[in-house]
Parts: structure tokens; sequence; C-alpha cells
């Protein structure tokens, strides 16, 4: 990659998300922001190798999407005089008292999680207003036709503007609950990028973890008091911690028994740490009972405890999957238990539990994976060898799909 | 902003009847607030008449354009600032009908 297109890169990382935000709070128009936005970054890509970088990428960015969105309106209200006054702006409502964390960013997010859009929809507009993946990436995060996500995002948008969603960070009454939507967004967007999926993808999207957790981060600065949000930040941190042990040199995924532990990045290990505990000691001293970011974030702290594989207490992690259970009985957390379950009873118990999920899970490639290496286990070369190649067929992630190939190949 | 709010019965499983006076109460409060433009209970859709003129002569059929196990009970048409408002008033009128409540923009 040349130095220019490692600039375009990392001001897309950068800047996208302010870029559509300050758009959309300028013009009132998600549309007008995402397409002038995408302008401007198509732009820098054919200008900046011939005139250099801006020293302001940010800036030149910003004003370039400017006059894309006024052109844009110009033409529009041309053709169409009576549309000129919706296209304005109508955030009508005083500034929030947000101070330090006032975000342009936090509106555009809290806007694209919009109770009043679907779940998946919510998933897909954050991704691509805030995320700025490209509506193919997103198609093949959720396996679904490239056009029928862009009629999804389009459907989207045009519902934002014509049943006015507004644009803003709620009110503090309806926070709480606001915020759960948000979360649950997050922890997509995080999981797309700590295991990608797409033939020609990373295996790891750092962007998307790091935006998943500045974000998080943000959330977690408006809303201190919330366990969920320093349930999910303290997961995202202690996952993310693992990220440099998670791919070998060769570019094979890495199973977290087999990781370098050196390798972990301490920081965050210490900083997931912190807030586990601290919500440990507030759900003690009489604060509400732990939801489930909060376990899972415990069962990764848990596993980042342990120095070595051999040390992990897997009584406490099956504890901790007994309680997240109750919460959430869903099988993907059954399968996720059983794994851990391998580890305490045993491989021929935790199969009979993997086994059990084989009706709800037959399309879920983790299942596929738990099974191979359970099989594995136990002996059952030929059984184990099936299981890896549906696996293999599953698995979205290069990373993944090579460690799999390389462990089937090893068997004997 | 204007939205239509509909109330939407059950035929096999109605709302209850007893909900006049509450709802006269919500109506008094939208009044107040300033967010009523509209608000009517509908006849049964059996009473409805539906009129095609696209055709050479206007044909006249008894009964609702569509057939459904849902259906329209009434209408609200309110003026609210957004849709964060409209929610929040349909949330509390489908408490106070007993049932369940669509809302959607006029453009």
């Amino acid at each position: 990659m040349s130095a220019v297109e490692e600039a375009i890169t990392s001001a897309h990382r950068a800047e996208w998300a302010r870029v559509v935000a300050a758009l959309t709070r300028r013009f009132g128009d998600l549309d007008i922001a995402e397409e002038a936005a995408a302008e401007a970054f198509a732009s820098a890509v054919e200008r900046w190798p011939a005139d250099g970088v801006p020293p302001n990428p940010g800036g030149w960015l910003t004003t370039t999407a400017n006059r894309r969105a006024i052109d844009r309106i110009r033409r529009e209200s041309k053709r169409d005089d009576k549309q000129k006054e919706a296209q304005l702006m109508y955030d009508d409502d005083p500034p929030e008292p947000l101070g330090a964390v006032d975000d342009e960013r936090l509106r555009l997010i809290f806007t694209c999680c919009h109770p009043a859009l679907a779940m998946e929809t919510r998933v897909a507009l954050t991704l691509r207003m805030v995320g700025g993946l490209t509506v193919a990436e997103i198609a093949r995060a959720f396996l679904v036709q490239e056009s029928a996500m862009g009629q999804r995002i389009t459907r989207a948008k045009t519902k934002i503007k014509a049943a006015r969603i507004p644009y803003r960070v709620p009110a503090a009454e309806d926070l709480p609950a606001r915020v759960s939507g948000v979360l649950a967004v997050l922890y997509l967007v995080f999981n797309e990028g700590y295991l990608a999926t797409g033939p020609d993808t990373d295996p790891v999207r750092h962007d998307l973890t790091t935006e998943a957790i500045r974000l998080t981060r943000l959330i977690r600065a408006l809303l201190p008091a919330d366990g969920e949000v320093a349930g999910l930040l303290a997961l995202m941190l202690l996952t993310e911690a693992r990220r440099a042990a998670r791919v070998s040199a060769s570019g094979e995924l890495v199973p977290l028994g087999e990781q370098d532990r050196g390798a972990w990045d301490a920081t965050l290990v210490a900083e997931g740490h912190r807030l586990v505990r601290e919500r440990l000691a507030a759900v003690a001293a009489g604060g509400a009972a732990p939801g489930p970011y909060q376990i899972l974030a415990a069962i990764n702290a848990v596993h980042t405890s342990a120095r070595d594989v051999r040390d992990t207490d897997w009584s406490q992690v099956v504890a901790l999957y007994d309680q997240l259970v109750r919460l959430d009985p869903s099988p993907i957390v059954a399968l996720n238990r059983a794994i851990a379950v391998a580890e305490l009873d045993g491989p021929e118990v935790a199969l009979a539990a993997v086994d059990r999920l084989a009706e709800p899970l037959a399309g879920y490639h983790a299942y596929h994976v738990t099974r191979a290496d359970l099989l594995r286990r136990l002996g059952s070369s030929e059984q184990s060898r099936a299981a890896y190649d549906k696996a293999i067929e599953l698995a979205g992630n290069t990373a993944e799909t090579a460690y799999l190939v390389r462990r089937r190949d090893q068997l004997g | 902003m204007r939205y239509l709010v509909s109330v939407i019965d059950d035929k096999t499983n109605p709302g209850s009847t007893d909900r006049q006076p509450a709802i006269s109460a919500f109506n008094d409060r939208l009044i107040a607030e300033g967010y009523w433009v509209f608000a009517g209970g509908l006849a049964d859709t059996d009473t409805a008449t539906v009129i095609d003129n696209r055709g050479e002569q206007a044909v006249f059929s008894d009964g609702p354009f569509v057939e459904s196990k849902e259906y329209l009970a009434g209408v609200w048409v309110w003026e609210v600032p957004d849709l964060d408002m409209a929610l929040k008033l349909a949330t509390e009128a489908s408490k106070v009908c007993d049932r369940k409540i669509e809302v959607r923009p006029f453009q």
C-alpha cells in the first residue's frame, strides 16, 4: 500500500463517522450526508495521489463533503422548489448539555439504533453510517445479497426522514432503554471486527473493534453507573487484549488454549479487570443483578487471569455460564457452556451436550468446530474429519479456515 | 409533524369494551398539551362500502376493502414534534385503549 493509500485508509477510519454525523446535523438528512461523505472520499482517492495528502485530511473531507451536499440540494431544489424547505435541518432542540462527551457521532448512533427500526436494520445502518463499511461488506457480514442490504439501508433512511426519527441523544429518562439497543449493535460490530467474514477481508478488522470500543467508551462516559455498559466495555477490552496472540505469523487463528499469553495486551487486560471488579463490588453492594455482558466479561476475566491455560478456573467459568444460561437460554450460550464443560468434565460429557444442539445450530460453523475438536480428542478421527469439513464449509474467516484445514489434515 | 395513529383491534381476541372513560381522559390530556388534531372511533367493518369508479361505471361493494382478522377500530391525528413523542404517546394510548396502535407519518 502506498503512503497516499494508507493516508486515505486511515482518514476513512478516523473521519468517516465524523463527516457523516456533521453533515447529518447540518442538513438533517442521512442520505445526503452519506452520499456526500462517500463522494468526498472518492475525491480523495482521485486527488490526493496527484495533489498530495492535505495537512488536515479530516477538514478537507468535511469541506469537500459539505460542498457536495450543497450541490445536491441545489440540484434538487431547482427540480422541486417545494422540497427545499424539507431538505433543511430540522434539529430545532436546544443542544443537550453533554459536556465532554458531546460527540456528533453519539447522535448518529442513537438515530441509527432507534427502536422504531428493526434490529437488523439498526446494525446495518450503524455499520454503514458510523462504521463506514460498504454495503457489500455489510451484506457479506450478514449473509444477504448486496442488493437486499442496499434496499434495507435505503428503506431505513427513508423511514428516518419520513417518520421524523429525531437526530439527538435521548432524554435522560429514556436513556437506559435506548442504550441497551445501542449496546447490542456495538457488540455485533465488535464481533464482526473480531472475527471478520469474507474471503478478501483481514481476519481481524482492527478498525471495527477499535470503533466499537471507542463508541462504547463514549457511552460509558455518558452513563457511568450503567452496569451493562461497563460490562460490554470490559468484555470488548478483554477480548481485544488477546488480538495479537489470536492470529499466528502464518495467518492461522490460534485458539485461546494455544495462545502466547505473554503477547496479550497487559494494559487492556488490567483495564478490563478493573471494570469487572467495579461491577462485582456494585452488585455486592446491592446494585442490580448483572446482565449478560457483565457475565461474559467475568468469564473473560477468569480466562485472562490464568497465566497458563492449565491454571484456568474452569469450575468458575462453568458456574458463570450456568448464570448466563438462566438469562439467555439460547443454543449458542449452551454451546459455549459445553466447551467449558469439556475442560471440567471431559470431552464425552461435552459432546453429549453439544449433540443436543444439532438442530438449531446445524448452520453455525462454531457448532461443527466444537464437535470436530471434541471428536478429535475422543479419538473418533473419521467423524471428526466430517465435522471439520462441515466447519470449513461454513467458516467465513480466512484465519479460522486456515486453522481448521491444518487441524483436519493432521487427523490420523 | 402530523401522524395518523391507528387503533387496531383483533376479531378473534378483541380488547376490552370498558375503555371509553380512560380514552376520554387521554383525549382531554392530548388537547390540553396541544397534540390533538382529530380523533374518532369507527363503526364495525361490516358497515363499510367500497366504491370503485376507475372503470366505465362505479361499482359499489358491501364490506371493507380487505377482510382480515385485525382491523382498524379508530384513528387519531396528532401534531407532535417528532417520532419519539409520537411513540411515547402511542405507548400510553395502547394501554388506554387496550389495543395495538400503529403510528404512521403523513407525507
